[in-house]
């Protein structure tokens, strides 16, 4: 058997159909999304179909040119690879031009190029290079460190690129790290940060501290379980606050309410800790610093928002129902949502789409390609695509846990947790599910950076995974 | 293997119970939730109303009267509006600028990204320069709406007049809309369901900027519009005209009506106006100056106005006064002429004429004190067992000529005229106990009764049908339009009625009423004079002919224009010349001319016809 035979035997063709269908059924709904009936030819190249054809093609060979490649190449060079797509990120702040609001774009003889789309295969090259190292332990403070460092460059300078979007795609690393070892309640902290950062914006801080202070309470009653210490200090936070909330009107302060509940609740753990003192209570100084850390997320959330773009302000207040006014800020959810609810089950059918025709929808056939699905092919139309990227992570997780090589595995699961971010990000916002934030949604969304750079992304795993058997380390 | 690979099992499930929630919420927002469909049928559907033709009007020959004209009303879409040159567009509409931009702000006000009339009716030389320059407005268009056109410049009151409907029409009737039209008054009133014809719609495609993209479904659930349907009247619009140019200068009510089918030849209320002024751009100011004309050009004369009858009343007193067997046709009575006749506790002036005077002859004459003698024998007829019983009786008769009630339904303002009941004078003479002589003006048509022009025109009909009468109609009934016809017999038997005629004969050839006479053709008339408390006697004259197969019965009623014989009965006698003959004879020129030409009211109309 020589050796171009065993690559084709080897070759994981499961993923390669599933990744053909979901560029195919792009290229269809791009067409559906943007169907002129005086540009009808799906092969016309002035259109961004007949383009998506090209990126189709030139995504092909970069495919076959990788699946070519000694996949030696990968492990060896994913450093100074990484190096130099982060040097490009930095080129584009200063070379790049600026398209809505975000300056990270190369112009090149009028083809635009997104370096940070290439951001991820780099990043997930150097990643699996040094949790492979040998030694490397996840849970060391070192460990983490390096890792850290290397999701912060890429994310850092695509947020100076100021596209928010993008750089949060690097979170998605977590899942990479949890199964390399990060203790699993890291994972659950984020849960719950998402959890108060939601909370947050949809009420005041004031408002969430009031809660996380019950809460902190009935935990207090849990540990201790004493009721008459419950009612006293229950009775203590609220009747200080009252007295300090009428002294504030009869004395005309200006502080605000935040800060009075703080100050009493601040009295009552100076309490807390007393008690700690004495009685050697290890639980409620739990409860105590769990509270205060919550509160402390809130207010920095709240702070943080404020630091927001507006437009990304309104695409978070939207998915929470904040400012639900349909003409405005609101306005591309809930056209979105119209979109994809009206399809039915079965839809409307191929090119009858109308909200997604007639530009209801926006950005129809890069960030809401998803919409044309829904709208044209149904609930059916949803369920096939969302079963193919389903099965495609699936596969990806299960090709990942087959590998002999360290390098390989991490890297399999940071493709299969990369799509799944972008997936999830992506179908969740279009129905409401998920803040608007502007990613494309792999395989699918027009843009020749996006479908390059995920086609990269994959084919690299798939040529790794083509050489698994020769590879032990 | 490594001791984190139980791992792969709690990211897989992540994966799936996240994909999992996502289908069940597109499960539920695809197929359980329709509120989406709605929603994206309200986005991108917008239903453009297609306006039907108006029925058309035609006269009894098939003469087109009323048609429809296009007329232009400049729309506005307000969010499309971008700033615009003022000025121009004030210079092109003649507008003033507050109020183009009070009416931009109520089209505002309605919505913002439909389109609302802005100025409507523009006429046709301002939309050509407008068509032009409207390139340079986006956000406003031309709407072309159909409105009427008239062929004749007289017989509004028949025709009335549209407008567009009113808030609380639009609430009560859901086939209308802000700014469609509906019938005001007149015939355009009355047959409004058959006139506006059916609303039919166009559904459009339209994309995020309101664009007509396409035709939904190539058209398959437009409803094509359904023209309204015509009418054919049955005036004879040559002869209103006729009658419009006699009657010019003059106020007053002409009726005419065919008395064996109940059609109406001639509709005539002087002083009348042009329909015309009803339409376009001034059609506000034009109704305001009409509306304050003292001499009432909408008030319609023929059918709105109620007035005591007159001396035409004494041919139904005579009918009754056979039927109830109190006088025979020889029957006489003496009369003193103006030396007014002692009868029982009263006295009844006449003018002077022979004496005594049988009934053909009192019919001749108009004798009063002849029908003050009939009236005490109707009334103190021994077959009752009082004045108030036999009153009772003889309102029943009367009534049964169609007094009393309406009789056309082609008109909804038609008034009923009155035929006062016994409680009513029971009422006004304070005492159950009256006699006949209390209420005797009414024996010669005056006193509480009031009857319309149409309802003596009908009185003529009864007499030439000896006994009956057709619904009286203005629109020529067929399958799906117009009132049904019915005949009415009266309470009074047919063999009573050649007495009655015999007089009329008499009053047209040699009596009161022989100003009317035709060469060759045998008149019946009866002329009677109003008392006006405000001024001169109105003239009136109730008229058929031919004596023997009637073609044609009229009453003319002129305001202010003294006795009978000397407006109404000349008028009535050319009318009918120009029905019967086709023409005016020569000797009959310089009458016509006079008839013309006098003026016998001090202001003139607004427009005359």
């Amino acid at each position: 058997m020589n050796r171009e035979t065993k690559l084709l035997k080897n070759i994981d063709w499961v993923a390669i159909l599933i990744y053909l269908a979901l560029v195919f059924i792009g290229w269809l709904n791009i067409y559906a999304a943007v169907y002129d009936e005086n540009h009808s030819s799906i092969f016309d190249i002035t259109q961004s179909y007949g383009k998506q054809l090209m990126w189709i093609g030139t995504a092909f060979v970069l495919a076959t040119f990788i699946m070519l490649i000694d996949s030696k190449f990968f492990t060896t060079f994913s450093i100074p690879i990484y190096v130099l797509v982060m040097l490009s990120l930095m080129a584009v702040l200063v070379f790049g031009v600026e398209s809505k609001g975000a300056r990270s774009w190369f112009d090149i003889g009028g083809i635009r190029i997104q370096p940070a789309e290439f951001g991820k295969f780099a990043t997930c090259l150097a990643i699996a290079n040094v949790i492979s190292r040998h030694g490397f332990k996840m849970m060391r403070l070192g460990s983490l460190c390096l890792v850290g460092l290397l999701l912060l460059i890429p994310a850092g300078l695509i947020i100076l690129q100021n596209d928010t979007g993008s750089a949060l795609v690097y979170s998605s690393f977590l899942l990479v790290m949890y199964r390399e070892g990060l203790h699993g309640s890291i994972l659950l902290l984020c849960f719950i940060v998402v959890l108060i950062f939601i909370l947050t914006l949809l009420y005041s801080s004031f408002v969430v501290s009031i809660i996380l202070i019950i809460g902190a309470l009935i935990a207090f009653l849990y540990y201790r379980q004493n009721r008459g210490e419950f009612y006293r200090l229950f009775l203590f936070i609220a009747l200080s606050f009252a007295l300090l909330k009428g002294l504030k009107i009869w004395l005309d302060w200006q502080v605000s309410d935040l800060r009075l509940l703080l100050s009493v609740y601040a009295l009552a753990s100076l309490a807390g800790i007393f008690f700690i003192y004495k009685r050697k209570m290890k639980s409620v100084l739990f409860v105590l610093l769990a509270s205060w850390t919550c509160i402390g997320a809130s207010i920095g959330v709240n702070t943080a928002f404020e630091q927001l773009q507006p437009h990304q302000k309104d695409r978070i207040n939207d998915l929470l129902g904040i400012e639900n006014d349909p003409t405005g800020a609101g306005y591309n959810v809930n056209q979105s949502k119209i979109a994809i609810g009206s399809g039915g089950f079965s839809g409307k059918g191929f090119l009858e789409g109308t909200q997604t025709k007639y530009n209801f929808v926006p950005e129809q056939s890069t960030d809401f390609i998803f919409c044309t699905i829904g709208e044209e092919w149904g609930f059916i139309g949803c369920a096939v695509v969302i079963g193919l990227f389903l099965a495609l992570i699936l596969r990806l997780v299960k090709m990942a846990e087959r590998q002999r090589s360290h390098f390989s595995r991490v890297y399999g699961y940071g493709v299969a947790s990369i799509l799944f971010f972008h997936v999830a990000v992506n179908i969740g916002m279009t129905i409401g599910m998920v803040p608007v934030i502007g990613i494309p949604l792999p395989f699918l969304s027009y843009g020749g950076s996006s479908l390059w750079a995920f086609t990269i992304l994959l084919f690299i795993f798939l040529r790794l995974d083509a050489n698994r058997l020769q590879v032990f380390s | 293997m490594d001791k984190y690979s139980y791992r792969k099992n709690i990211i897989s499930t992540i994966v799936i119970v996240v994909c999992g929630i996502y289908l069940v919420r597109l499960f539920n927002m695809q197929i359980l939730d329709d509120s989406y469909q709605h929603q994206a049928l309200q986005n991108s559907r917008r239903i453009e109303v297609q306006y039907p033709a108006r029925g058309l009007i035609f006269d009894r020959n098939g003469k087109l009267l009323v048609e429809n004209q296009s007329a232009y009303d400049l729309m506005v879409i307000p969010r499309q509006i971008q700033p615009f040159d003022t000025l121009e567009l004030l210079s092109v509409l003649g507008l003033e600028k507050e109020t183009l931009l009070h009416n931009l702000e109520r089209c505002r006000r309605y919505s913002t990204f439909k389109a609302s009339t802005l100025v409507s009716q523009i006429p046709a030389d301002k939309y050509a320069i407008l068509q032009e320059k409207l390139y340079k407005y986006p956000g406003f268009f031309i709407q072309t709406r159909t409105v009427r056109k008239y062929n004749v410049s007289h017989s509004a009151d028949v025709f009335g007049y549209i407008g567009e409907v009113s808030q609380a029409q639009i609430e009560q009737d859901t086939n209308y809309a802000p700014g469609d039209y509906i019938g005001i008054s007149g015939l355009e009133k009355t047959y409004e369901t058959d006139l506006r014809g059916t609303k039919g719609e166009k559904i459009l495609l339209v994309d995020n900027h309101n664009r007509v993209m396409g035709s939904y479904y190539n058209g398959k659930y437009d409803k094509p519009a359904v023209v309204g349907k015509d009418l054919t009247l049955t005036l004879d619009i040559d002869l209103q005209e006729y009658a419009y140019r006699l009657m010019q200068n003059k106020k007053g009510g002409i009726i005419a009506i065919e008395p064996s089918t109940g059609e109406i030849l001639l509709k005539v209320s002087a002083p009348g106006y042009d329909p015309q002024l009803m339409i376009g751009w001034d059609r506000g100011k034009n109704y305001h100056q009409l509306e304050s004309d003292p001499n009432q050009p909408l008030f319609d004369r023929t059918i709105g106005a109620a007035y005591p009858p007159g001396s035409t009343f004494k041919t139904l007193q005579a009918l009754y006064g056979l039927k109830e067997k109190v006088i025979t046709p020889s029957t006489s009575f003496p009369c003193q002429g103006t030396a007014k006749t002692q009868i029982g506790p009263i006295r009844m002036g006449c003018h002077n004429h022979e004496s005594p005077v049988n009934l053909r002859e009192s019919l001749q004459h108009s004798c009063n004190p002849y029908y003050v003698n009939v009236w005490r024998r109707i009334l103190e007829n021994e077959k009752y067992p009082g004045v108030r019983d036999a009153y009772a009786a003889w309102r029943e008769y009367i009534c049964s000529f169609g007094l009393n009630r309406t009789l056309c339904p082609d008109f909804s303002n038609e008034r009923s005229g009155s035929i006062p009941s016994v409680e009513f004078y029971d009422k006004m003479l304070r005492t159950k106990n009256w006699r006949w002589s209390y209420i005797m003006s009414l024996s010669i048509g005056q006193g509480e009764l009031l009857l319309t022009p149409l309802q003596i025109a009908n009185m003529a009909c009864i007499l030439a049908n000896r006994g009956y009468y057709m619904t009286p109609h203005i629109v020529r009934p067929n399958a799906s339009t117009g009132t049904r016809v019915e005949k009415h017999l009266v309470d009074c038997p047919s063999e009573y009625f050649p007495p009655v005629i015999e007089g009329m004969v008499a009053a047209a050839s040699i009596g009161t009423a022989r100003g009317a006479a035709i060469d060759s053709v045998e008149i019946c008339a009866k002329t009677g004079t109003a008392q006006n408390p405000h001024g001169d006697d109105h003239s009136i004259v109730m008229i058929f002919a031919p004596k023997e197969k009637p073609r044609i019965a009229m009453a003319v009623y002129i305001e202010n224009a003294g006795f009978g014989a000397r407006y109404a009965v000349p008028i009535a006698g050319l009318i009918l010349e120009k029905y019967l003959k086709g023409d005016i004879s020569p000797e009959h020129k310089a009458l016509e001319k006079r008839m013309i030409e006098s003026n016998l009211i001090d202001t003139p109309p607004v427009s005359a016809p």
